[in-house]
């Protein structure tokens, strides 16, 4: 069921990148293709800067020099309509949903679709219902705030609220961080089964192998300030680099891989 | 009936900017007869779309009846069938009609969690004091450091702002009353008007007027976030008492600081209202001092400063209870920190009025 991007439309492009905090150097001359319909899975140690990339594209972050280039628009110099428009074609998930909490689960799922001129309110809330029944959340969830929901549940949240404008890119940021086993399996397949189904182009920044073993089409890995290489699982596992070496054959991704569905 | 599926062709885009009228057109489609769905000429599909096809699907099927849909792209079926699978079942919540008891019952409520509140706010007060009482008969268990450096968040920090608002009350006052006075050709009991009226009342008050700002909203949002981050729970599993950490320190800072605060707004004001009272009416430095000296009771200065030590546990005890009353969202921070800062101002603005009349009995 790999739909492998053959095509190779390149939806996400980053070229030279430089992100600088002060004196310290995050990335430095990165480069980055993210092709239409596949899930790339960003991998890199501590402080190697994946959400700060994430950030970067997601035009939450000026880089200090490069280029980033999303469905073909500038996103660094786009004017204020280009980018209004741009936003509504990506959704992004934060690491912990970033729920507004002053509103209710359906009323967060709605806040973007209030953006659409002259969408029913009366359909706005039962498309909202549907977008959190399709992330696997009950119905009365739409009632509750989200500091009544669990960390499972506010991710799923998240997610439905990315999702809430059909979008085109999903930038997910650690995804399955804080969950259960059963919780993050159980987010693995809904992400896969949803990006495959609606069509989406996934940036996932993850540290869990599992995620990777069974979502990811391609894997970036961040290293030494820049993406030093991309590629399938199988493609990873005979990099030479000693921090890729050591991520891919560890003793936990050696327990990912044995459970990974035929080691995809 | 209904041999014939009616046909119904869409085309365009079927998205959630045009979700409305598409709904609106197959809403009125009667359900009465079989549906054949014609997607040849749609060029693009979303879930609102998708949403709105389904719903119609929902509607004939239910009254019995066929439904299928020709010319679907393969993306087009995997997203119906995403829908399909995925539809809401609703549940009811009933929505509930507000009787005349109900009412009585929030009225109740409110009236309740009112004296809870205060209930609250003396049970504080009262932890407050038993763990005071405890840091005497256990020093080491007593924060120093912590005490110091509130009292410099407390006091010497709050000093330029509290000494600019009463020099400037002074110069209201003196410019005021002489405007007044003069009229009876009285300029000279300005100083009189001053000196008693910041003494005994203005002095103290506006500065826990400013303290209550800016330390009992300081007060909830440090403690707040402290509870919304799970540190005062890791606090009591390492043994350690929140109320001798965090409240003690606060407090005593506030009721040794507000005093000598207060003592700086009434110099402060009184220079004020000497140097507007020389400017505006020529009562020199000299004699505004002697005035001030021989018609003045040094009792107003104690009247006003006995009320200080009551005024800083108020202002102590609000903010700290407040920052205990914080949850687990951001919103609750917010709101219990301006909730602080009214609360503090208004306790404290009573407790004033309580004060005076007090003295007033007394013949103070």
């Amino acid at each position: 069921m790999t739909a492998k991007p053959a095509q190779s439309e390149a939806v996400i492009r980053v070229r030279g990148v430089r992100n600088q905090f002060g004196k310290h150097v995050v990335h430095e001359n990165l480069d980055l293709d993210v092709f239409r319909g596949e899930i790339l899975g960003v991998v890199g140690g501590s402080g190697s800067g994946k959400s700060v990339l994430l950030r970067t594209i997601a035009g939450l972050q000026r880089p200090a020099e490069g280029s980033v280039n999303v469905l073909g628009v500038d996103v660094l110099k786009a004017d204020e309509d280009t980018s209004a428009a741009l936003e509504q074609r990506w959704g992004v998930m934060f690491q912990d949903g970033a729920l507004f909490s002053s509103l209710t689960v359906r009323e967060n799922v709605e806040v973007p679709m209030r953006a659409v001129d002259g969408l029913d309110p009366r359909i706005r809330a039962e498309l909202a219902d549907l977008k959190i029944s399709m992330v696997g959340l009950p119905y009365l969830a739409g009632e509750k705030y989200p500091s009544e929901l669990s960390g499972g549940m506010r991710k799923r949240a998240g997610f439905a609220r990315a999702l809430a404008l059909d979008p085109e890119i999903m930038f997910l940021d650690e995804p399955t961080a804080g969950l259960d086993p059963i919780g993050a399996s159980a987010f693995d397949r809904l992400i896969r089964s949803l990006s495959r189904s609606l069509g989406l182009t996934v940036f996932l920044v993850t540290h869990d192998l599992d995620t990777l073993h069974a979502v990811c089409d391609r894997i970036a890995v961040l290293a030494d300030r820049k993406v030093l290489v991309t590629g399938t699982m199988q493609e990873m596992l005979k990099v030479e680099h000693p921090w890729v070496h050591e991520y891919f054959h560890g003793p936990r991704a050696r327990a990912a891989q044995m459970q990974s569905p035929g080691g995809k | 009936m209904g041999e014939v599926p009616a046909r119904v062709a869409l085309r365009g885009d079927l998205t959630v900017r045009s979700v409305t009228q598409l709904e609106e057109t197959l809403s009125k489609l009667e359900a009465s007869g079989a549906v054949s769905l014609d997607l040849t000429d749609v060029r693009r599909l979303d879930t609102a779309g998708a949403w709105s096809l389904v719903a119609l699907r929902r509607r004939v099927e239910g009254a019995g009846q066929k439904f299928d849909v020709v010319g679907v792209t393969p993306e087009a079926e995997s997203l119906l069938d995403v829908v399909t699978k995925s539809w809401p079942s609703v549940e009811e919540v009933e929505p509930r009609k507000r009787s005349l008891s109900d009412l009585l019952e929030i009225v109740g409520r409110k009236v309740g969690s009112g004296v809870g509140f205060l209930l609250d706010l003396t049970s504080y007060l009262g932890l407050f004091l038993a763990r005071l009482g405890r840091s005497f008969l256990h020093p080491r268990e007593f924060r120093f450091t912590s005490l110091v450096h509130h009292c410099e968040e407390v006091g010497l920090k709050a000093v330029p702002i509290v000494a600019l608002m009463a020099f400037l009350i002074g110069v209201v006052l003196a410019f005021q009353g002489s405007t007044q006075l003069r009229q009876f050709g009285a300029e000279v009991f300005v100083v009189d008007l001053i000196a008693i009226s910041i003494l005994r009342e203005l002095g103290i008050l506006l500065t826990s007027i400013i303290v209550a700002g800016r330390t009992a909203s300081a007060f909830t949002a440090a403690i707040g976030s402290m509870k919304m981050r799970e540190e005062l729970d890791a606090m009591r599993t390492l043994g350690i008492d929140p109320a001798m950490a965090l409240f003690v320190p606060r407090i005593l800072a506030l009721l040794f600081m507000l005093p000598i605060l207060g003592l700086i707004a009434n110099a402060s004001g009184l220079i004020g209202g000497a140097l507007m009272s020389w400017a505006d009416l020529g009562i020199s430095p000299e004699m505004f001092a002697t005035r001030l000296i021989e018609n003045t009771d040094v009792a107003h200065v104690f009247v006003g400063l006995v009320k200080a030590p009551v005024f800083a546990l108020i202002i102590g005890v609000v903010g700290c209870y407040a920052g205990m009353q914080v949850q687990s969202n951001a919103e609750s921070l917010g709101r219990m920190t301006s909730n602080s800062v009214v609360i503090s101002i208004f306790a404290v603005i009573v407790a004033d009025a309580m004060f005076s009349i007090f003295f007033a009995r007394m013949g103070i």
